[in-house]
C-alpha cells in the first residue's frame, strides 16, 4: 500500500478579512464574524499544498480531515480538487468552536483519525488564525503516541522516514523522524495551489465520509482544560500628526525635521 | 511535596550563555504572581555547563534554581527536553510552569502540557492573579480580540510574549541553584541533521531599538535597499509584513507580526504597510510608530504617531537625506 497522509484543516472565518468583520461580543464571550465567509485555515491550506508535493514526488493518498459544527461543502471540495483523494468530515453542534479548547479538539481528531483506518504521515497547519494556539498538532502526535516536528517549510518522504526543515528565528534546521510520525507547517513552506474547474468538478466524485458526535465515541464535554472568562476588543488606536507639503519629497523632509524636533529621532 | 504549588519558570539562554532577556521578564512575571499567590518562585535551566547562567537566574528573583544538567541537552531536542522535564515533574506539581514564547516554548510545552494532561495557555501578552486564580490574557482571531482565560488543571501552563514581564534588579540574597543530572526515559525518534543560519545576528530585529519595515507596496526588492539605508543609518533593523516574505523580497527571518517577530522598538516605521491585525499584532507596542503610505485611509494611520501620506519613491529618499543632513537635537539622538 501506497504513503497514506492525512492533513487536518479547519474552517475559520477569512483571517484577512476587515477587523470590522470581527465583531467582539463580550457578553458571550465570543467573535462573530460579519460578511466574511469561512475558509481553510491559511496554515492548513500550506500542510495540504506539503501533502500534494509529497503525493507528486512518491506518490500518496490524501484524505483532509475537518472537524466542525458545520462545515461548508464548498470550501472542502475546492480544497479537496487541488490534489486530495478522499475527505473526513466530523460534524455536529457538540463542535461549537467556543465550547472546543486545543485539548478536546485533539482528542476529537485523534478518535477520528483512528476510525479513518490507517496512517503514515498526518499534516495539520502551525496554528490555526481563529484561537492562534498552536496546540492541537503536537497533542494530537502525543495522543496518537507517535514523533512530531514543528513549523515545516519543506517536507520530504523517503524510506520510510519523514525529513523536515524547520523554520527558526534565525534560519532553519533539518530534522528527521521515522513513520508514522506528524508535522505541523508553517506558512513559509509556500501557498496552496489552485485547482482547475475541471479538478473542482471531479472532485465532486470523490468518497466524503461523515461522521457525527455519537460515531468518535468522545464526548467533548469535560475534555476541556482551558476556559475562556473575559473577551474584549484590543484598543490599539493612537492619534497621528499627519506631516502634509506641497509634494511628498517636502513632506520626507519635513517629517525627519519633526521627528528631531520632537527628540524622537 | 516541596516545590509544590510553586510558580515556575522555565529559563532558556542567549548565544552569549548568559540568560535570554525573555528569561529574565519571565523572572520578573512570575515574581508578581508568586506574591500574589503567596507561593514560591523557582527556575529551571536545561543544557550543559549552565552554572554561570543558573547563579544569574538566583540573583535575579528566583527562590531556587534547578540546573537541569547532560551534555545532550548543550541545544534544543524537542524530545530530550520533553523527558528531562517530565522527569524533574515527577517530583512536585508547580501550581504554573511559564515558558517564553519563543522558538523552544512554543515547541516545547504543548508536548509536556498534553504529557501530563494540564492546561495550556500559549502567547500570553499579560497573567495576573485574581481572586487566587490565575488569568492569562491572550490574542485571538489574529488580534481582533483579546481573551481572558483561565486553566482548570492543577497545574497552569503558559507560554509568555517579549516585554510582557519587567525584569527586576538583583536581590541581596540570591535564591539556592540545584544542580540534576536529567535522566531519559524514553527513546528518541527525532534526529537533528543539521542548521543553516540567515539572519544578520548583529542586529537582531528583537533587540533593534528602530525598526524600519516595508511592506507589499514596496513593490520589489530594490525598495528594501533604500529601507536597509534608512535602518542602517539609524542603528536599527529591517522588518517586513508578510507579503514581501512570500514575495521573496525579504529573508523570513524579517517577518514581523502574528506568525513572525513580536518587536517592541523605541521607533517603528512602517513602509507601505496598510496596517492589517495580524501584522499590529507584532509591532503595535513600538514606542513611536511612523507610517508612510499613499492612501490616506490606510489603519496604519489609525494606529501611528507619526504619518505622511504619499508615494516612498518620493518620500523615503528625501526623509533619509534630510536626517542624514539635520544633526540630531540634544538629547535626541540615541544614534549620533
Ligand atoms: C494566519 C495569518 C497569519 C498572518 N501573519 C502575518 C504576520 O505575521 N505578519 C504580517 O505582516 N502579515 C501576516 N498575515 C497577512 C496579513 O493578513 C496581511 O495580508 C498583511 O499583513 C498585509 O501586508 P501589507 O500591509 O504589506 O500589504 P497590503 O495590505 O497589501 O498593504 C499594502 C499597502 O501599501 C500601500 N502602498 C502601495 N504602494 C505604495 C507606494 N508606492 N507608496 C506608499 N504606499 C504604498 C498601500 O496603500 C497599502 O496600504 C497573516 C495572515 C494570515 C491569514
Amino acid at each position: 500500500m501506497g504513503l497514506r497522509i492525512i492533513v487536518c484543516a479547519k474552517q475559520v472565518p477569512d483571517p484577512e478579512g476587515p477587523p470590522s468583520s470581527f465583531e467582539v461580543n463580550a457578553s458571550e464571550r465570543k467573535v462573530i464574524p460579519r460578511g466574511i465567509p469561512p475558509v481553510i485555515n491559511p496554515f492548513d491550506e500550506n500542510a495540504l499544498e506539503a501533502a500534494i508535493r509529497i503525493k507528486e514526488s512518491v506518490g500518496a493518498s490524501i484524505t483532509l480531515l475537518s472537524l466542525g459544527k458545520s462545515l461548508s461543502r464548498a470550501v472542502i471540495l475546492k480544497a479537496v480538487a487541488a490534489g486530495a483523494d478522499a475527505s473526513l468530515l466530523v460534524e455536529g453542534d457538540a463542535f461549537e468552536p467556543s465550547d472546543l479548547d486545543s485539548s478536546s479538539t485533539a482528542s476529537l481528531l485523534a478518535a477520528a483519525i483512528e476510525k479513518a483506518g490507517g496512517y503514515d504521515l498526518i499534516l495539520c497547519g502551525r496554528q490555526a488564525a481563529d484561537t492562534n494556539a498552536g496546540q492541537v498538532g503536537l497533542g494530537l502526535a502525543c495522543i496518537l503516541g507517535i514523533p512530531a516536528i514543528t513549523l515545516a517549510q519543506k517536507v520530504e518522504v523517503e524510506d520510510g522516514r519523514v525529513r523536515v526543515e524547520r523554520v527558526l528565528p534565525d534560519g532553519y534546521e533539518v530534522v528527521e523522524a521515522p513513520l508514522p510520525a506528524l508535522v505541523t507547517v508553517s506558512g513559509e513552506l509556500g501557498d496552496l495551489r489552485y485547482p482547475s474547474l475541471q479538478a473542482i468538478k471531479a472532485a465532486k466524485a470523490l468518497p466524503q465520509t461523515v461522521l457525527g458526535p455519537d460515531d468518535l465515541g468522545v464526548d467533548p464535554h469535560g475534555l476541556a482544560r482551558v476556559e475562556t472568562v473575559g473577551l474584549e476588543a484590543p484598543k490599539r488606536e493612537r492619534s497621528c500628526k499627519l506631516v502634509e507639503a506641497d509634494t511628498p519629497e517636502e513632506a520626507g523632509r519635513k517629517l525627519a525635521l519633526v521627528l528631531r524636533q520632537d527628540k524622537i529621532l | 511535596m516541596e516545590g509544590s504549588g510553586s510558580v515556575v519558570i522555565l529559563a532558556e539562554t542567549a548565544e552569549s550563555g548568559a540568560p535570554a532577556a525573555i528569561s529574565l521578564e519571565l523572572l520578573g512575571l512570575g515574581r508578581d504572581l508568586a506574591d500574589g499567590l503567596g507561593a514560591d518562585l523557582s527556575a529551571v535551566i536545561l543544557g550543559s555547563g549552565m552554572g554561570d547562567a543558573a547563579r544569574e537566574l538566583a540573583a535575579r528573583g528566583a527562590d531556587e534554581v534547578i540546573q537541569l544538567e547532560h551534555a545532550s541537552l548543550s541545544t534544543y531536542n524537542p524530545e530530550l527536553y520533553q523527558e528531562a522535564m517530565l522527569g524533574l515533574l515527577k517530583s512536585f506539581t508547580p501550581r504554573v510552569l511559564l515558558a517564553g514564547h519563543t522558538a523552544m516554548g512554543q515547541d516545547l510545552l504543548p508536548r509536556l502540557a498534553f504529557s501530563l494532561s494540564c492546561g495550556l495557555v500559549t502567547d500570553c501578552v499579560g497573567a495576573r492573579v485574581e481572586g487566587g486564580q490565575i488569568l492569562f490574557v491572550r490574542p485571538v482571531y489574529g488580534g481582533n480580540a483579546l481573551a481572558t482565560q483561565r486553566v482548570t488543571t492543577a497545574t497552569a501552563m503558559a507560554t509568555v510574549r517579549a516585554r510582557v514581564g519587567e525584569a527586576k534588579a538583583p536581590t541581596a540574597t540570591p535564591g539556592e541553584v540545584k544542580v540534576i543530572e536529567a535522566s531519559f526515559a524514553a527513546p528518541v525518534r527525532l534526529e537533528p541533521k543539521g542548521r543553516e543560519t540567515l539572519e544578520d545576528r548583529e542586529c537582531p530585529l528583537e533587540e533593534a531599538p528602530v525598526v524600519v519595515s516595508g511592506g507589499r507596496g514596496m513593490g520589489g526588492e530594490e525598495g528594501f535597499a533604500l529601507l536597509r539605508e534608512l535602518a542602517s543609518l539609524l542603528g536599527g533593523a529591517v522588518g517586513a509584513s508578510r507579503p514581501p516574505v512570500d514575495s521573496g523580497w525579504a529573508p523570513s527571518t524579517c517577518q514581523v507580526g502574528i506568525t513572525g517577530k513580536v518587536v517592541a522598538p523605541d521607533i517603528y516605521i512602517a513602509v507601505a504597510i496598510s496596517g492589517s491585525t495580524q501584522h499590529l499584532s507584532g509591532m503595535s507596542e513600538a514606542g513611536k510608530i511612523v507610517a508612510i503610505n499613499k492612501d490616506p485611509d490606510a489603519y496604519i494611520f489609525k494606529v501611528s504617531d507619526y504619518g505622511v501620506v504619499g508615494d516612498w519613491k518620493q518620500v523615503l529618499p528625501a526623509f533619509t537625506a534630510a536626517l542624514r543632513e539635520a544633526a540630531p537635537e540634544q538629547g535626541g539622538a540615541r544614534w549620533a
